[in-house]
């Protein structure tokens, strides 16, 4: 590989990752950045018109309140995550959120999103916080406004962002990132004010269902690689919640989604004997109260119901697709139109957001109003968009936030300067696409106000950017090195590729960190071992062998993925309680322990000692 | 379930600058092979199905053939994306065929305007929760604010 060249690109306020909350944020940034002439760029590994976790599409939209019909208010969608999420949520978070995402849902339909409505023009309810989209353009409709906010020459696609760069003087203190370009050999070097990190989640940590040429069909986009999190950990900022993973019930193998056929359809999950878990499965619920006995059922609850049901021999289990649509079908007096048009709305769900399920369907012949679909629980993923909540320990807005949870800038993480959104943050759980969109803003203009306030240049000490520059770069070297050593490409001693090296991580997340394998259950000895086995992991990583561009981007999103299984699993080991089970069970402290662990889990990472340092974080309860 | 490109209907997108299928592939899967001239999914086992090099291939040159280790062969589904809708077809194994039109956009392609009719904000506009173009889409006059009870755990 020849020697990179080097761009040097200076802004204001830099944005990394290009998807849901990366749009949002350089829209809004873009706006407040005109009251200082302050230059925003963008910055993304993909390109933005189809990347991020919706460039497939969306069928839904699963966070809006729909305040100005009187639907629901902020507070009940605060009290709604709080019972989802085991009592654990950053309310000031949730709230801001719920308080501001209609405006960007009217603005998607302004800019010309299609949604389904009902006769009285109102937006069609899948369920209480969900509506209805034609969403296969989602995101292509949401980059052509960001591209044209921040403007084309202020968007870098395909690069890939790899450390965030810190003050020379001020080690607390944002002062861009680095990456490479992977379509040509060539290093970027972005000198910002300020940072916002709104990369995507992980997938693809844990060893998936499938096999072989299935790798890549796993629930979650698999270029999610959890850079988010290892750029803003690496650069000391704190993180929360990384043991609050997600495991979803999906439909087996190709993953289709079930929002609508559970809110919508009033399908139901049924096991191999016809009897319906949630019933049978009932008194389960009262081992986690207070949550157990409140509705909703919370998402992990639900999950051990059915693995519970699994265990005791009730699998396989299935979504009665078929009874729920003869049902409709009843409905409408099996009118030929309304019965097309409840199918047409039924294929809808797939062709928007996971074509694989309908070619799945179609692969078997599936008629969903005669044959049910079998469900599974996921491998897990670690996200903080969901009914999960990973992420950065961030500053809620000034207005609500209590005094313990605001330093100064909404969404700023622990570092100065450096802005967190969508995956990328702890505690606001359940915002989704609009949400995450809505929480980028949030960061857009936090991140121009805090340039506004910190005018100063940031500066960057020129040795620490030759040495990443030459870790970036090292794979090439090992390869060039060392190919001449077998015949075999793949298998070399002389160096590890990047395929293998991810295999091994997802082995030692599936077998140790209560992944499928074992049924979601893991111990402290079991974390113990598999830390160990992931320290002879990251040194041999040192020896990834990259042969071109593509590899070496390989090599890096191995790394993010690296950062955040060691990030989950010291995690878990630290909080001596099981408080999601159907997430993950702690067989060591299987039950739920309110008086202790009613309280966040912080870890902060030294990135020249390599250690993490634990700690709590109280609670604390903002709406009634 | 891995993309694969038609080597009788691919030809490299020689008019534009690079492969249609090469500038989306959200997982940098699709790549020019220069000895063949053709596009090419270099890694089809980390391919998502996500079908954007399918809706984009100028030639109709792409298509998806359903992973293996999960799926009985025979069945395909065929975009086709207009401008304002896109009609999807599906042929199942047994040779069946269901079609669906579905809108993907309402407005012109290009149409959008960003912050239309706002006026350049000022420093003091920068402090405070209002965010850009709050009073045309929020939906309700007043940002809402908790009645806050915060209480310590």
């Amino acid at each position: 590989m020849v020697e990179p060249t080097t761009e040097v690109v200076e802004c204001d306020v830099l944005i990394v990752g290009g998807g849901m909350a990366g749009c949002g944020a350089a829209y809004e940034a873009a706006y407040w950045a005109r009251s200082k002439g302050l230059r925003v760029v963008l910055t993304e590994k993909g390109a933005i018109e189809r990347s991020g976790a919706v460039a497939m599409g969306l069928s839904a939209i699963n966070c809006y309140m729909g305040m100005k019909h009187g639907e629901n208010q902020p507070e009940d969608f605060v009290r709604y995550v709080r019972q989802d999420l085991m009592g654990l949520s950053r309310e000031d978070l949730v709230y801001d959120i719920a308080r501001h995402v209609d405006s960007t849902v009217h603005m998607f339909e302004e800019w010309g999103l299609p949604f389904f409505k009902n006769e009285d023009g109102r937006y069609k309810r899948e369920g209480k916080w969900q509506v209805m989209i034609h969403g296969e353009s989602y995101k292509p409709i949401v980059a052509e406004a960001a591209k044209k906010a921040v403007g084309e020459g202020n968007l870098y696609e395909r690069v890939f962002t790899s450390h965030l760069l810190k003050d020379a003087k001020d080690p607390n203190r944002i002062a861009g990132a680095i990456g490479f370009s992977v379509r040509e050999p060539k290093i970027y070097i972005f000198k910002a004010k300020a940072v916002i990190c709104a990369a995507g989640g992980a997938a693809g940590v844990f060893r998936p269902h499938s096999v072989g040429e299935g790798l890549g069909r796993i629930w979650y986009a698999p270029w999610n690689t959890g850079s988010v999190y290892k750029l803003m950990g690496e650069a000391g900022a704190q993180m929360s919640q990384f043991e609050h993973r997600l495991v979803v019930a999906r439909m087996k193998d190709g993953y289709g989604p079930v929002g609508m056929w559970f809110l919508l359809f009033k399908a139901v999950l049924k096991n191999a004997l016809g009897e319906k878990v949630e019933d049978k499965w009932a008194h389960l619920l009262k081992d986690w109260e207070p949550y157990g006995g409140q509705k909703p059922i919370p998402t992990p609850l639900r999950n051990h119901q059915l693995l519970q049901d699994f265990i005791a021999g009730g699998g396989p289990h299935y979504l009665r697709t078929d009874e729920a649509l003869q049902k409709m079908f009843d409905s409408v007096g099996h009118d030929k139109k309304k019965v097309r048009d409840i199918e047409s709305d039924a294929w809808e769900d797939f062709l928007d957001m996971t074509m694989s399920q309908a070619l799945l369907w179609a692969s078997e012949n599936i008629d969903p109003a005669k044959t049910p679909s079998e469900i599974v629980l996921t491998e897990p993923y670690l996200m903080g968009s969901h009914a999960a909540a990973t992420g950065a320990w961030v500053s809620g807005p000034e207005d609500i936030a209590p005094p313990e949870y605001f330093w100064g800038y909404n969404r700023m993480t622990t570092v100065n300067g450096l802005f967190a959104a969508g995956d990328g943050v702890s505690g606001s759980a359940h915002k989704f696409s609009s949400g995450s969109y809505t929480e980028g803003r949030f960061a857009g203009k936090a991140a121009v106000q805090y340039v506004s306030d910190n005018p100063d240049d940031c500066n960057v000490e020129q040795d620490r950017i030759e040495e990443i520059k030459k870790d970036l770069w090292k794979p090439f070297e090992v390869y060039d090195k060392g190919s001449s050593g077998s015949t075999q490409p793949d298998v070399n001693p002389n160096y590890l590729v990047p395929k293998q090296a991810l295999h091994r991580l997802q082995k030692i997340a599936d077998e140790y960190a209560a992944g499928i394998s074992s049924q979601y259950l893991t111990n402290g000895k079991m974390l113990e071992r598999g830390l160990e086995m992931l320290d002879l992991l990251k040194a041999d990583l040192q020896k990834q062998g990259a042969a071109d561009l593509h590899d070496n981007l390989r090599c890096w999103e191995v790394w993010d993925r690296v950062w955040c299984l060691e990030a989950h699993m010291r995690h878990m080991m630290f909080r001596e309680e099981t408080r999601w089970p159907g997430y993950y069970y702690r067989s060591d402290f299987p039950k739920l322990d309110e008086e202790n662990w009613k309280c966040f889990v912080n870890s902060t990472y030294d990135v020249d000692t390599k250690k993490f340092t634990m700690e709590k974080k109280p609670y604390i309860q903002v709406v009634s | 379930m891995p993309s694969y490109v038609n080597p009788n209907k691919c030809d490299g997108c020689k008019a534009l600058d690079r492969p249609a299928c090469h500038y989306i592939c959200p997982n940098d899967l699709m790549h020019l092979d220069k000895e063949q001239g053709k596009s090419i999914n270099i890694e089809p086992d980390l391919c998502w199905e996500c079908y954007a090099c399918v809706k984009t291939c100028p030639q109709s040159a792409i298509d998806i053939r359903a992973y293996a280790d999960i799926a009985p062969m025979g069945a395909s589904i065929t975009p086709l994306r207009g401008t304002d809708s896109i009609m999807w077809t599906v042929k199942f194994r047994d040779g069946q065929i269901k079609r669906f039109k579905l809108p993907i956009r309402t407005t012109p392609w290009g149409s959008i305007v960003p912050f239309e009719g706002m006026p350049d904000p000022t420093l003091d506009d920068l402090k405070g929760q209002e965010l850009c173009q709050q009073a045309q889409f929020l939906g309700v006059p007043d940002l809402p604010q908790p009645a806050l009870v915060v209480r310590s755990s």
